[in-house]
């Protein structure tokens, strides 16, 4: 009888799916509508490809926070190893394949092979860590790529490739091209990332995420963060999961990179700063940590709310934060989360 | 610090259960020895178990019960001596390796993932036995259909010899506190081990559970035909369902035997009772 009251979890959890699905859907078809027939803003309509990026990002480090349950405080530097490996590529590409749609997917998928290269090899040393340790090695791996990135050179000429740190030395032939010019990042770049490809990239992460979330290594990644000792008895291999779900993450957030920074003309590695990697922990925890629709939510509020607060010039970022602040508390708090479920239409009555 | 083991072959006067005799002892635990916190708290531990044996591992509080569990599964490593499993030294192995050769546990303080639901617990401990990769689970190849299938079934067959069947979706943490232990070895089972270590199964349970729970580790220990190391302060379950008893006390092996010989030696009587004043 007791059991009966006690939440189906199989259920939920398939509903839960299916509820994320559809929004993304739905909110996608909303918005392409108003874009085509005008009701957007040109300020909305730029953030559009923005927001994919963003909702990606959180979905992706919500597999290592969340499921995985460890922090992560450097997700922006695969990010922006995504952005300008794809970039760098599209340029490359550009004369050969000329279609723009699949310039940019072939873009988002180099820009995740480099970022996953990236998790695989920061992996190695950093998922030895534990808890506090992890987070700060984390957090120093973010800054040491844009610090790389800041200073890192590469170009293209009839003789090949030309890469330089610190100083530009490529010296390239006449009639090449420098593509990475160190701070100055990558500029003069081809706007070709699409809502719509946006839209693909959040549908194919939340397929990633929850299918690999429900199948036997998100059993072992979820198992591992309840409890590691228990994990080890029933001969589960501890670095193996954390690295798959790290590395996974990590070419989410390259895809991602690539998608965003194809949104804009010029793309700097300052960008990509520990400001941007703890904003994306903010969608995580703000969101719920394992809740992807909550990262997705999240995501998409926070990357508009600063630009409709524009309104209160000065007390923006101060409004910002209360904001941030009261919700943080509403949704870690256990009677007002209980009001809220109260609420909710799809609750059934056993879950009371 | 670790020194090296070496192995060093088991006096043979080991007494088994008459049906394990002519078999290779499962474990053989030959002068095993750790220091903690400066003690000794396992010290000069000998132990042979039998293929289907049943050991009962009994001492007061503080003796050295769960550190010897943590030894045999590489939790601590042992300061002195050697454990064969199935006859091969376990010397530099991990938990994990020492899980796949064949040794599952339980824990004295329940350590199920909590927030994974009873059947996702148990699966979670057959993942060794799954092939399909991770293409193939993004994707829903049919390996993952098939395989997923097999191994909810296989979940739900384990869960119902503790009759745990209709709870496979409630998530674990919300369980009765009986029931958490009865799923713990339910998932140690779906390792497919050689030897299960039970670490107080009872504890907590009242008598008309304890008698369930016996009932069911007697059904596990039938169906499986496997080696059993139950730790148990409840002494009714101990010499009910135990072949041969080992009583520990400040880490020492003080007594050995089956359980009638147990229940009238002296020098357990005395380890639990304490000495009498003369
Ligand atoms: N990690 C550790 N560090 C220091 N001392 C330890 C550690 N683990 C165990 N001990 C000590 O080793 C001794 C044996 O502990 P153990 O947990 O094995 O006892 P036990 O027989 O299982 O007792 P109980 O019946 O209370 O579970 C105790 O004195 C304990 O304090
Ligand atoms: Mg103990």
């Amino acid at each position: 009888m007791t059991m009966k009251r006690l939440i189906n979890l199989k259920r939920t959890e398939a509903r839960r799916i299916f509820i994320t699905y559809s929004a993304v859907v739905i909110a996608y078809v909303i918005f392409q509508v108003m874009s085509s027939s005008g009701f957007l803003s040109s300020s909305m309509r730029g953030m559009l490809v923005p927001i994919c990026a963003y909702m990606v990002m959180a979905v992706s480090l919500n597999l290592v926070v969340g499921i995985s349950g460890e922090l992560s405080l450097g997700h922006a530097g695969f990010m922006s190893i995504g952005a300008f490996s794809g970039v760098a590529s599209a340029i490359l590409m550009q004369s050969t394949i000329t279609n723009a749609p699949v310039r940019l997917a072939l873009a988002m998928i180099v820009g995740a092979i480099f970022a996953a290269i990236a998790g695989f090899l920061i992996g190695i040393p950093v998922l030895r860590l534990k808890g506090d340790y992890l987070a700060i090695v984390t957090l120093a791996f973010g800054e040491i790529i844009k610090s790389i990135l800041n200073n890192f050179y590469f170009g293209v000429d009839a003789q090949g490739l030309h890469f330089s740190m610190l100083t530009d030395t490529t010296r390239l032939l006449k009639g090449g091209r420098l593509i990475i010019r160190g701070p100055m990042g990558i500029s003069g770049i081809m706007k070709i990332a699409t809502f719509p490809m946006g839209f693909i990239l959040v549908m194919i992460s939340l397929m990633v995420v929850f299918n690999l979330v429900n199948s036997r290594s998100g059993r072992a990644f979820m198992a591992i963060r309840d409890d590691r000792i228990a994990a080890e008895s029933i001969g589960l291999d501890i670095t193996k999961y954390k690295m798959m779900a790290f590395v996974t993450s990590a070419a989410l957030a390259g895809a991602a990179g690539a998608l965003f920074a194809m949104n804009y003309s010029t793309i700097v590695a300052n960008k990509f700063d520990f400001n941007t990697s703890i904003l994306i922990l903010v969608f995580v925890v703000l969101g719920g940590q394992g809740n992807m629709l909550g990262s997705i939510i999240a995501a998409a509020a926070l990357t508009v709310l600063p630009e409709k607060l524009r309104g209160f010039s000065d007390y923006r970022m101060l409004l910002y934060a209360i904001i941030l602040i009261v919700t943080m508390l509403g949704t870690n708090n256990a009677e007002i989360r209980e009001f809220f479920t109260k609420l909710n239409p799809f609750r059934r009555k056993e879950e009371a | 610090m670790r020194t090296k083991t070496k192995y060093i072959p088991v006096p043979s006067n080991a007494i088994l259960p008459e049906r394990d005799a002519a078999r290779e002892p499962v474990l053989e635990c030959v002068n095993l020895g750790i220091m903690l916190g400066g003690i000794k708290a396992v010290d000069n531990f000998n132990l042979t178990v039998g293929r289907t044996e049943i050991v009962g591992l009994i001492g007061p509080n503080g003796a050295g019960k769960t550190t010897v569990f943590n030894l045999l599964t590489k939790v601590y490593h042992p300061t002195t001596g050697t454990i064969l499993l199935n006859g091969k030294d376990t010397h530099g192995m991990t938990t994990v390796q020492v899980n796949r050769a064949g040794i599952a546990r339980t824990f004295q303080n329940i350590r199920l993932f909590k927030n994974l639901s009873v059947a996702d617990n148990v699966k979670a401990a057959m993942n060794n036995d799954m092939r399909y990769n991770m293409l193939s689970a993004i994707l829903r190849l049919p390996g993952y259909r098939r395989e997923e299938i097999a191994a909810h079934r296989r979940a739900l067959k384990l869960l119902s010899i503790f009759d745990m069947q209709n709870m496979a979706d409630v998530p674990a943490g919300s369980l009765p506190y009986g029931a958490q232990r009865r799923l713990e070895i339910v998932r140690a089972l779906a390792t497919n081990p050689c030897l299960l270590l039970l670490d107080e199964p009872a504890a907590g349970m009242n008598p008309s559970e304890t008698a369930e729970l016996l009932d069911s580790i007697r059904k596990v220990h039938e169906m499986f035909q496997i080696a059993i190391i139950l730790i148990e302060h409840d002494m009714s379950l101990v010499m009910n369902i135990c072949d041969g008893i080992c009583v520990l006390n400040f880490g020492q092996v003080i007594a050995k035997g089956t359980p009638d010989e147990i229940q009238s030696n002296p020098a357990v009587i005395e380890a639990y009772l304490g000495r009498r004043k003369e």
